[in-house]
């Protein structure tokens, strides 16, 4: 199993700020798909953190990964 | 006090407090930034903000920051401190303070700190305006996303 975390208008529309997945996908690329089909939401522009570091679409998931979806960031 | 150099905080935040975090007896300057809960934004106007952030990671970026100006300003000590919750107009978002031997590099570091702070670290600002609520988008927090995503030419 995984750990998704949704941040933002990503929480509100997903609907929870953290789900787990049973099964691991074995890309962020297709987690990415996995999320946005189930969701219905558009993660062209939201970036992925895995344990808390950035990660790219070609980065392989472990189980027990922690991954976030990253919408534009807008602190300061 | 807490001593903590980079932390976000659901209190509101002391500019004193984050300054006196980088005072040293090698400090002949210290520059000092504040972010604070504009009212009006071209005409419209916002009642009360939403801060919301991935509070751990958060906390890493901000270190990640300090480690990128210790490398290109090995002289200067910075700390950052950054509120999320439910902020008033006038209320302080965030506080950079850097301190270093001369006025140059106190300057030019705490810049790219609020610069690298809106790049980088996973903080999300809600308004809420007269009429409504938006989360504001992109990476510079001046565009907003009425349908809670990028449309149109925000598009790559």
């Amino acid at each position: 199993m995984i750990t998704l975390l949704f941040f933002a208008h990503l929480q509100e529309a997903v609907g929870e700020g953290r789900i787990v997945l049973s099964n691991v996908p074995e890309t962020v690329k297709e987690l990415k798909q996995e999320v946005e089909n189930r969701y219905h939401i558009d993660l062209k522009q939201v970036m992925v953190a895995v344990n808390e570091e950035y990660a790219r679409d070609d980065q392989t998931l472990q189980p027990g990964d922690i991954v976030a979806f990253i919408p534009p960031v807008s602190g300061g | 006090m807490n001593e903590r150099l980079f932390m976000i905080t659901d209190k509101p935040v002391s500019i004193e407090d984050v300054v006196k975090k980088v005072m040293r007896p090698e400090a002949g300057a210290v520059t000092t930034f504040a972010g604070t809960v504009r009212e009006w934004t071209n005409g419209k106007r916002t009642l009360f903000l939403q801060y919301e952030a991935y509070v751990s990671m958060a906390e890493k970026m901000l270190e990640q920051i300090g480690a990128e100006i210790r490398e290109k300003w090995p002289e200067t000590k910075v700390a950052i401190t950054h509120r999320i919750g439910k902020l008033d107009i006038g209320d302080i978002a965030v506080v950079i303070a850097v301190s270093s031997p001369h006025r140059n590099d106190a300057y030019e570091a705490n810049r790219y700190a609020i610069e690298r702070i809106k790049q980088i670290v996973p903080i999300w600002k809600k308004e809420h305006w007269e009429d409504g609520t938006e989360w504001v988008g992109n990476q510079l927090g001046t565009k907003a996303y009425p349908t809670g995503k990028p449309e149109g030419e925000d598009l790559p």
